[in-house]
């Protein structure tokens, strides 16, 4: 059965444990589908991908000043290695103009939430 | 003569850090290789047999000398 989340935060801790449970599971072999939305999806366009997401307490900062891998290397790793899909929220990419090129290479084409919700029933469902 | 295995020095890094590392490694071997990843993040340590065991590799020993974890595995698929 495969793990879906739902990504919408724009915080560091919750950034890093969503990738952090998105590879671990698809190089697990599990099916991995992450629906990025609302403040999260900056960190997935070409244009903010380098920046630096607020820790929300002491765990977030620890984690930039211990250099822990950053959220998208793990990101990139889930992908890479375990074959995990990342799906833009096809609203969230309305609402900000933009378009596929936009997008960071390894982004799948837009997703709206009706196509994700009946493709994600009756399966595991985590939201950060 | 003993085996030779590759090294995955994954010392430094968090977890899943040297998960990631050692599964990279392992995309480029060969069945039947042994990799020995270090580690000085001692979660990792105890993850790795985890996971060599849930995808069917083969977990061989792991030993603690002066904070480094070293974890030996077989590549078997």
């Amino acid at each position: 059965m495969a793990l879906n989340i739902v990504l919408v935060t724009g915080t560091r801790e919750k950034l890093q444990m969503a990738a952090m449970i998105a590879a671990v599971s698809a190089v697990s072999e599990e099916e991995v589908n992450v629906f990025v939305s609302m403040n999260a999806i900056e960190y997935f366009m070409v244009d903010g991908a380098g920046k630096c997401a607020p820790s929300e307490g002491k765990l977030g900062e620890l984690l930039e000043s211990k250099n822990a891998p950053p959220f998208m290397q793990i990101v990139e790793q889930a992908v890479e290695l375990g074959g995990a899909k990342f799906y833009p929220c096809s609203m969230a990419m309305d609402l900000l103009g933009a378009g596929q090129p936009e997008l960071l290479p390894f982004m799948e084409k837009p997703l709206g939430l009706t196509k994700f919700l009946a493709d994600t029933r009756g399966q595991q469902v985590l939201v950060f | 003569m003993s085996e030779q295995s590759k090294v995955v020095d994954a010392r430094g890094t968090f977890c899943p850090g040297p998960l990631m590392e050692l599964i990279a490694q392992m995309k480029q071997s060969q069945i039947g290789d042994l990799i020995e990843v270090w580690s000085t993040d001692a979660g990792s340590a105890a993850d790795i047999p985890e996971w060599i065991n849930k995808v069917g590799h083969e977990y061989i020993s792991s030993i603690e000398v002066e904070g480094v974890w070293r974890v030996l595995v077989r590549k078997k698929k």
